[in-house]
């Protein structure tokens, strides 16, 4: 899934000849595949952090401690510590793979089952058959 | 007319964050839908980039904007709870046919004071404030790969559609949080 950036991989002039007086240099899919994945993971941990907050008090009382005595409640905790994944993974992979070459197709399959998955987390019909 | 504080807020939460992005999201996906091979001239395709990153970037703002303003300012005044008696915790409600100084609106909402609007708060608020998350994180992520790969993705179709998914479905989690957005504030309005 993952290789080596090597430039000239794509043959974006062939297939786009219009393209060929912009001169574009070949990019490294690294960071494409990064933003996407992170994307995933963070809409993911949101839905989790929901479902957890649900089955049990003691986390939705440290979620709720996110947002001092402002009146957030739990969400303060899972919105703040999803985007701090989302934001932290995403500057990880895009550094580790700055120069790499990795499967768009395979990261985004990784990204859209994680959202799906996060997204189903957050209907509150789902969410609610956890209640602890 | 004269906006109080609160419905100040709740106004650049919902109507100048929530405008600019459905103005950028409609902007952004016709951009993006137009980079086919065969469409464009090289010179249309230097306009057409500039506008597009100008459009995706300023939808993940708005996008940004309304959920920190939506959860960190509105979200506080609708969910306070305002005078619980014992164990009656809407106690504060009774007789109310808004929310009021005494019945906030999730209260209100939760009380069945003034017809069955418990499910509003159950499943609009709920939903909306969870899945609203989502439309940030995904318009920024699509943002980005609008600008990395920039005029390349008239030729990766494949990818361009990629793309389009994670801009619609961020459009998607906004249309949720939006849509009940403005009915939670038509019947329980924070004031």
């Amino acid at each position: 899934m993952i290789t080596d950036f090597k430039p000239g991989r794509h043959n974006d002039n062939e297939v786009a000849p219009e393209l060929a007086g912009l001169n574009l240099e070949d990019k490294a899919d690294g960071p494409g595949a990064a933003a996407m994945i992170a994307a995933g993971v963070g809409v993911f941990m949101m839905g989790l952090l929901t479902v957890l907050s649900e089955m049990s008090e003691g986390i939705g009382s440290f979620l709720s401690d996110f947002g001092g005595n402002i009146g957030v409640g739990s969400l303060a905790g899972k919105s703040t510590i999803s985007v701090i994944v989302f934001l932290g993974l995403w500057a990880i992979l895009h550094f580790a793979w700055k120069q790499k070459d990795v499967d768009l197709k395979k990261a985004f399959y990784i990204g859209l089952g994680l959202g799906v998955v996060g997204m189903l987390f957050m209907f509150p019909p789902f969410f609610t058959l956890f209640k602890g | 007319m004269e906006l109080s504080s609160r419905e100040t807020w709740t106004v650049i939460h919902g109507l100048v964050f929530g405008t600019l992005f459905l103005l950028a999201f409609a902007g952004g996906l016709a951009g993006l839908w137009s980079l086919r091979p065969g469409l464009l001239t090289t010179e249309g395709i230097k306009e057409r980039m500039g506008r597009l990153y100008v459009g995706v970037w300023v939808m993940a703002v708005a996008a940004w904007g309304a959920v920190i303003t939506g959860t960190w300012i509105v979200y506080p005044w609708y969910r306070v709870k305002l005078s619980p008696v014992g164990e009656d915790a809407y106690a504060g409600c009774a007789g109310a046919i808004v929310p009021n100084a005494s019945c906030s609106p999730r209260d209100f909402l939760k009380s069945n004071v003034s017809g069955q609007t418990e499910l509003w708060h159950n499943l609009g608020m709920e939903w909306k404030e969870h899945v609203s998350w989502a439309a940030p994180i995904l318009a920024t992520a699509a943002a980005f790969l609008v600008v990395y790969y920039g005029p390349r993705l008239i030729a990766r179709p494949w990818l361009r559609a990629a793309v389009i998914t994670m801009f619609v479905a961020a459009f998607a989690a906004a249309v949720v949080g939006g849509a009940f957005g403005a009915f939670l504030n038509k019947i329980a309005p924070v004031l």
